[in-house]
């Protein structure tokens, strides 16, 4: 990272927060994948020792000088990402839900499908996989409100497997939401008129740590993202951003 | 009805004296102590007002004055603490952007990245200011 990017350079960020017990793995598996691609870690403060492992593991590692929450976390790598001149970023969780061999097929899609946002999508084509029950409702549920404001279907809004390009970049790194990004984000880019596109995926069962979305914490997202959501369509200080 | 205005007079008057003491000390900051003095004293200006409370009461519905005092003084302090939660949510956005440009800056530091600016740009060592 001590040279300024090629043009077209992937870099690969990985928001982490306890993730002792997975984090090692993953940014190997990345590197397997693209060796030659930069992997950053973002320890958001983490009390165990995801930033060592993450390092030792060969990651670049932002460290957080307090916990910011997934949001200001990946906000974090973004920020950084964007003023290091990178023209593609892709979000891989630390939990090892997300497989890195899907990570060629987003950068493809991000350099040739012209859209701003790729989304790695359990559902995309049909490829529905397992999630919990009260997950597989409320992915049903923002699907139906999300349809008319986006104007297309979105399979998998609570995917964190995505992959932005610069311009995204340049409105992420100055307005990202804080609290469960995923859904809040693709309005926030609906509202710039950009596009996204699902890349259909798998995903696997985290490998270690605990989900940040716990049952009782469900209902309390639902409403967040829900006023999120409509805090976002009524925005109007960003109309120059459109096209 | 009169000793229920009396102490909201007190009340009033005791917040403004709390409040001119913390500023002596410095323990809150001089625009943050404006919506607590303005609150106070708005506290005074009901408590000597007791027909105005009377009629609010009959334009409210509320049989009983003394309720209506009580609705008026916790819509004072609601105003107040909305304030705050405004004051609080910009104190927190600052506070997020602050600790990731401290992480940003201690990356550069600590990997030899070359520094950036917020436009995107690469700083020049060697540039002219």
């Amino acid at each position: 990272m001590k040279q300024r990017p090629k043009p077209g350079a992937l870099l690969v960020v990985v928001p982490a927060y306890n993730e002792q017990a997975a984090i090692g793995n993953v940014v190997r598996e990345i590197h397997e994948v693209m060796p030659s691609v930069p992997v950053l870690v973002i320890d958001d403060c983490s009390v165990d020792s995801t930033r060592t492992t993450a390092a030792n593991a060969g990651a670049y590692v932002l460290s957080l000088p307090h916990h910011l929450g997934l949001g200001g976390c990946v906000q974090a790598g973004y920020m950084l990402a964007f003023e290091l001149g990178y023209d593609y970023v892709i979000r891989v969780d630390g939990d090892g839900q997300h497989d890195p061999r899907y990570i060629p097929k987003l950068y493809e899609a991000l350099r040739t499908s012209g859209c701003e946002m790729v989304i790695g999508s359990r559902f995309a084509a049909g490829n529905g996989q397992p999630t919990s029950f009260a997950r597989g409702i409320g992915i049903r549920f923002f699907r139906t409100v999300l349809r008319p404001i986006l104007g297309k279907s979105v399979y998998d809004p609570t995917s964190g497997f995505v992959g932005v390009n610069r311009q995204a970049l340049a409105v992420f790194s100055k307005s990202f939401p804080l609290e469960y990004p995923e859904i809040e984000a693709l309005v926030v880019l609906q509202r710039r008129a950009f596009s996204f596109v699902e890349i259909p995926c798998e995903m696997r069962p985290r490998h270690g740590g605990r989900s940040t979305i716990t049952a009782w914490k469900s209902l309390y997202y639902i409403i967040h993202v829900l006023l999120g959501v409509f805090v976002n369509i009524l925005k109007f200080e960003h109309r120059k951003w459109r096209r | 009805m009169d000793r229920l205005l009396d102490f909201v007079a007190v009340f009033g008057g005791v917040l403004i004296l709390l409040v001119l003491l913390s500023l002596r000390r410095a323990h809150i900051r001089v625009e943050y102590s404006v919506s607590w003095l303005a609150a106070a004293f708005v506290l005074i200006v009901i408590s000597r007002f007791k027909r105005g409370i009377q009629e609010a009461s009959e334009f409210l519905g509320i049989d009983y004055p003394p309720l209506a005092l009580l609705l008026i003084v916790l819509s004072v302090f609601l105003v107040v603490f909305f304030r705050f939660s405004m004051i609080i949510s910009k104190l927190k956005d600052s506070n997020i952007a602050l600790a990731q440009r401290v992480a940003i800056l201690e990356f550069e530091l600590r990997s030899g990245a070359q520094p950036t600016v917020a436009s995107g740009r690469q700083v020049d060592p060697g540039a002219e200011l």
